[in-house]
């Protein structure tokens, strides 16, 4: 702080102190701690807002724990999100070593202006081009008949599938930068050393380039996971009529009950969800959080 | 690396599909916006037309939509700006147990789900408003509170790009000009900002697209007020017709041109660079 009123005045460092604190107060610790608060309160018409009946209690968790079906919408979004940041990373890592390693130089720039094309596609676009593809009649089922792979055309759409493949197709990016970005920084000389020792190529991976590549699979597992068990689009436009994702509920209690009390309990149990994902996965990979958002 | 060369082949199938996989999508979404059939696909092809785009520019509520979300983008561009750039000059001159507590607390935005930040957003302001028993318009959903919440993690994108550009930034040039006489705010101006103009032209791009495709927050906090992200997915919901593919088209090829820009203006610079 001290260094800060030398360079730069009071007037100034007063600037950045107020800037930096309306943020971190009013825009995100506060709002926070005011939506915890809220999801032990009772959801009351207006009138009755600081009667006898606006008194803290676990009601809104109990909801959700008394909820079978709440419980088992909650497990299949964590099982299916943590599948699909396992898809993704089993897709993405041979692309990020290869485009780190192995590719020519000079295509990089072009080969990363296509690949950033998908990315600034919003969401909601990308996950309604899939909508288009898997219809029943749309042109995977018409190209796949054509090439005489399937003989009747497949419901790609049904359990959890279309909402996986919407969910890999939107979020593989999110993995594959900075699984990039790790794999590069490693030293080249270190797998021709590997090599040179005998080493076989799948060793040579194992035990050189992944665990150099740890804080990118840490930062990709954590962004994926978290947009997957948080994604409303994916899950409402690729669904079929038994894969409900635990966004959707948080979605019916806000809108549909106008309960936000309990709306607010169970996104903070959403948040909880999150924040045991990045303190579990800084864990096993031994990174700090300042690797991750890199 | 003779072991690896041979499979050399295998790796560029496999980024040739998987480029393929990446826009393929892509093309039959846009593609789809020329076929003249009442639900959008490429397959059967029913004729081409152009009648998409014309029922999509005599749409008012896209109009309505399109205006909404780019005021937004300015304004979280606005605010998100001098809010990350502050903050990461802040937390580049103080260090220890404070810096790690300011830290986490500043990307803890980014890790949020959006559904999370819009709700917290929409219940506090509101609870603000009760507090202060006021039914001041601000205090109720619309977009003024997603400007807000997407601030709240987009500030996040701003301070992480600007203290990244900060490493860089040789703190002896800030002395000399103070030994020379200099101001504080001539030190601003003059030495600190101008290294920092890539990070945070950087920041307003990102922030500003960020902004555009943002669903989550918005939905909690608009109120009744639409953008173009929860324009799309309302008429994807109820009723889809291909103009949402004759949009999409346009936004795809708005992205390309700008995506191009910015790679022909980096290359110049570079090349400019090199040049010296």
């Amino acid at each position: 702080m001290k260094d800060l009123l030398n360079r730069y005045g009071l007037l100034l460092t007063t600037v950045f102190a107020v800037l930096t604190g309306f943020w971190i107060l009013v825009l995100v610790v506060l709002p926070n701690i005011y939506l915890f608060e809220h999801s032990f309160k009772p959801y009351l018409p207006v009138a009755e807002l600081g009667g006898p009946k606006d008194v803290y209690s676990l009601d809104n968790y109990l909801t959700f724990f008394r909820s079978p079906i709440h419980i088992s919408v909650f497990f299949w979004t964590v099982i299916y999100s943590a599948v699909v940041t396992f898809i993704c990373f089993l897709i993405a890592y041979p692309l990020a070593y290869y485009l780190s390693k192995v590719s020519a130089r000079a295509l990089l720039p072009m080969i990363f202006l296509l690949l950033f094309i998908p990315l600034w596609v919003s969401e909601v676009l990308r996950s309604f081009a899939w909508f288009i593809i898997l219809a029943l009649k749309g042109p995977l089922n018409a190209s796949l008949l054509g090439l005489g792979i399937i003989e009747d055309p497949v419901r790609w759409i049904t359990g959890f599938r279309g909402v996986i493949i919407g969910l890999v197709y939107t979020y593989v990016l999110f993995m594959l930068f900075p699984l990039y970005n790790a794999i590069q920084s490693l030293d080249t000389n270190q797998i021709e050393a590997a090599e040179d020792l005998g080493a076989p190529w799948w060793r040579t991976h194992w035990r050189v380039i992944l665990p150099h590549a740890k804080p990118g699979i840490a930062s990709g597992s954590v962004m994926v996971f978290m947009l997957s068990a948080g994604s409303i689009l994916v899950p409402t436009l690729l669904a079929s009529t038994n894969s409900r994702w635990f966004t959707e509920i948080i979605q019916q209690w806000m809108f549909e009950s106008q309960d936000w009390n309990t709306g607010s309990a169970y996104a903070f149990l959403l948040l909880i969800l999150c924040t045991v994902f990045v303190s579990a996965v800084m864990r096993v990979f031994r990174v700090k959080l300042s690797d991750i958002a890199k | 690396m003779r072991q690896v060369r041979s499979i050399d082949w295998l790796f560029h199938l496999y980024l040739v599909l998987f480029l393929a996989y990446m826009l393929l999508p892509l093309i039959v979404m846009g593609g789809a916006a020329f076929n003249d059939s009442r639900f959008p696909s490429v397959y059967p092809w029913v004729g081409w037309t152009d009648r998409w785009f014309v029922e999509l520019w005599a749409d008012k509520r896209m109009w309505n939509a399109f205006a909404n979300t780019i005021y937004v983008a300015l304004a979280v561009v606005a605010i998100s700006v001098p809010i990350g750039t502050a903050a990461a000059i802040l937390i580049n001159s103080i260090a220890g147990a404070t810096r790690s507590v300011l830290y986490a607390l500043m990307v803890a935005p980014i890790l949020t789900p959006g559904a999370v930040i819009g709700i917290s957003t929409l219940l506090f302001w509101n609870g603000v408003g009760h507090a202060a028993g006021s039914d001041f318009f601000l205090f109720k959903a619309g977009l003024h509170l997603s400007v807000l919440g997407q601030v709240s993690f987009i500030a996040a994108f701003v301070m992480l790009l600007v203290l990244a550009r900060l490493q860089s930034f040789d703190r002896g040039l800030e002395e000399a000009a103070l030994d020379l006489g200099a101001s504080h705010s001539q030190v601003m101006r003059r030495i600190l900002l101008p290294h920092l103009y890539p990070a945070i032209g950087a920041g307003a791009a990102i922030g500003f697209f960020q902004s555009i495709e943002n669903f989550n927050v918005t939905l909690f906090t608009r109120g009744t007020y639409d953008t173009l992200t929860v324009y799309v997915f309302s008429k994807v919901r109820t009723g889809i017709t291909p103009t949402i593919n004759a949009l999409a088209l346009i936004m795809i090829t708005a992205t390309l041109l700008g995506a191009i820009g910015y790679e022909i203006g980096r290359r110049r610079r570079e090349r400019r660079l090199a040049g010296k």
